[in-house]
């Protein structure tokens, strides 16, 4: 297990007073850990932003303390943390030189200009603009003003650096050039990145972890397959890719084995680890991927039966759309076209859902 | 000159002359006042030939000087002053800083520019005489002060505006402490702002007639005020050529100014 090094214990933060107190933090707590690519995913307005400044010190936490390797840093203004930000506007100082621009930091901690020019062209060469430090940044692209803030923000050599959905301001191509590149400067530098963005597939790709964020709680922390594979909310599930919701009753058979009954559709085995063990009404969630078809006669504990409502051709997949009894949502089901076969079954069909027991997840609300 | 067709304004007859018109009467006085500093005869109306030796008598006129140079004391003053009290009134007012009744100071502060000028002037005098202050550079000085804020203050609060938040707390954030930010970034940012108030201000002091009039005692005469007493005596080509010499020196700052306030980072 790393080193903790920013901890947020109980943490609340509220905006305005009186009655129109909007609450942008409501008790939350993460352990971000030593030399991690840690990101806050959520929608705008989720709180993942105001956290952000709350370690930056941009804002003050209303209640609960944040600590640095074990140390409060509630008194401490921003220009005493060693905690560096990349700034969703990237915020280059127009009125300096590149060159200027990264060593600004480095002159303020009180480093001499030799030391500093040195580090400053160490930084470029980092983010491979290493000719450009007599500029200034309204000469340089939105990619290259991405990186020289990145630069600025690195070269202090913050214990851990902020980023503020850095990527948002790129083009779709950039974006993707930029998100190796994060995660390179990340593995190289060996310091902490706090990342936040409402992109889920920026947070997939980069990431070791990940905390989905709602309405000011953190409601999952988690590794990208744990949950992206595992989500314990509705939200979690159906914010990070597609996903089917079936609502229904949770029993333990006989032989031991846990089964969700569907009203009116059938019952499906569910592996043991994939319940948290409650029994009753309760949601389960299942990827379209892990779902897939079979001839109405095939039959088994794991299979429900359903008619093929619509089916879309895309490319690498095939969607369909099964209808598997009134009342219910239809059951979105990708298959993967890599036989290169593209017409298994068609519109109005009676099919069996194969639905593996680890597939379905049941969801804690 | 090029007609631009896309412009629906072009359909009408007579925009052209209209508009020729309109500027023929904002500068054909002034054009017709430049020309006649350069007439020979001593009646300012009357062309007999050019010279330039009303200019040369403008500057050997040891009254004339003495009232320039205290329109330039007051006007330099009143600038410095002036554009302090606004860059700090800009900054109290910036977007980072909300606080009760913020509209109001505001408006107050923008008020002295739709005050009529002959209210401020006659108020500000009856006030410096139940004050007891003795009327002269200081008392001018004190009230150019006053309407030259609002005109300091206007284009140093658009830059504040226009300033980017996160710059300042970029600045924070590199371990600069509030005054280093303020130095380093803030300042710089606004400078163009600050310099382009000061201009308008030093414009609108040397300008200024009915305050000036109203609160100089006898020895505090500015440039206006003596041209406004040479007319009086009957105008001859060295009042045009004195007005010429004023008007140059306000094209110079206003273009300074203006130019000042474009530049963009």
């Amino acid at each position: 297990m790393s080193e903790v090094v920013v901890s947020a214990r109980s943490v609340s933060k509220s905006f305005g007073n009186g009655a129109g107190v909007v609450k942008a933090l409501d008790d939350v707590s993460v352990d971000i850990l030593q030399n991690e690519f840690f990101t806050m995913l959520g929608p705008s307005g989720c709180g993942k932003t105001t956290l952000l400044r709350l370690i930056g010190g941009f804002e003050q936490a209303t209640a609960g303390e944040i600590l640095l390797e074990g140390e409060a840093l509630q008194d401490l203004p921003p220009y005493k943390r060693p905690i560096n930000t990349v700034f969703q506007s990237y915020a280059l100082f127009p009125h300096l030189t590149v060159r200027q621009n990264i060593t600004f930091g480095l002159e303020m901690k009180g480093i001499d200009r030799k030391k500093a020019n040195a580090r400053a062209d160490e930084m470029l060469e980092l983010v491979q603009l290493a000719q450009y430090g007599d500029r200034v940044p309204s000469q340089l692209s939105g990619g290259q003003q991405q990186r020289i803030a990145l630069a600025r923000a690195l070269a202090p050599a913050p214990k851990v650096l902020l980023l503020d959905e850095p990527l948002s301001a790129l083009d779709l191509k950039l974006r993707k050039e930029m998100q190796v590149e994060l995660k390179r400067l990340q593995t190289e530098t060996g310091i902490t990145f706090v990342f936040v963005t409402h992109d889920q597939e920026e947070a997939l790709a980069m990431s070791d972890r990940i905390a989905v964020m709602q309405a000011g709680h953190i409601l999952q922390i988690g590794a990208p397959e744990e949950i992206y594979e595992r989500p314990t909310h509705r939200f979690v599930a159906d914010f990070i890719g597609e996903s089917n919701f079936l609502s229904g009753e949770i029993f333990s058979s006989a032989d031991g084995a846990w089964s969700l009954r569907v009203e009116g559709v059938g019952e499906v085995v569910l592996a043991q680890e994939s319940s948290t063990g409650k029994l009753g009404k309760v949601t389960v969630s299942i990827r379209p991927e892990r779902l897939s078809l079979g001839h109405e006669s095939e039959q088994g504990t794991d299979r429900l039966k359903g008619v093929v409502a619509n089916k879309v051709y895309i490319g690498t997949d095939t969607a369909y759309r099964i209808h598997l009894g009134d009342g219910q949502p239809l059951l979105s089901v990708r298959v993967q076209n890599a036989n290169g076969v593209t017409g298994h079954f068609s519109e109005g069909e009676s099919v069996s859902v194969c639905i593996p027991s680890d597939a379905a997840r049941v969801l804690v609300d | 000159m090029k007609v631009d067709t896309s412009n629906p304004l072009w359909r009408f007859r007579g925009v052209t002359s209209a508009a020729m018109m309109f500027f023929a009467y904002l500068y054909l006085p002034i054009v017709v006042l430049i020309a006649l500093s350069f007439n020979e005869n001593r009646l300012a109306t009357i062309w007999t030939g050019f010279t330039t030796d009303w200019y040369l008598v403008a500057l050997g006129n040891d009254d004339m000087l003495r009232a320039a140079g205290n329109s330039l004391i007051i006007a330099v003053s009143a600038t410095v002053i002036a554009t302090l009290a606004a860059t700090l009134a800009a900054l109290g007012m910036s977007s980072g800083n909300r606080f009760r009744g913020e509209a109001g100071v505001a408006a107050m502060l923008a008020l002295p520019l739709l005050v009529p000028e002959i209210v401020t002037a006659v108020a500000t005098l009856l006030f410096f005489v139940a004050l007891g202050v003795k009327l002269g550079l200081l008392s001018v000085i004190v009230a150019h002060t006053v309407f030259c804020i609002p005109f300091a203050y206007l284009p140093i609060r658009a830059r504040l505006e226009g300033m980017d938040p996160s710059l300042t707390e970029a600045a924070h954030d590199l371990y600069a402490n509030e005054w280093k930010a303020f130095r380093r970034v803030t300042l710089p940012l606004l400078w163009p702002g600050i310099m382009s108030g000061a201009m308008l201000s030093f414009i609108i002091s040397l300008d200024d007639f009915v305050i000036s009039y109203f609160v100089g005692g006898a020895g505090a005469t500015t440039l206006p005020i003596y041209i406004f007493g040479m007319i009086r005596m009957g105008i001859t080509p060295e009042v045009n050529a004195v007005s010429a010499l004023m008007l140059l020196v306000s094209i110079l700052f206003v273009s300074v100014s203006f130019l000042i306030d474009r530049i963009r980072y």
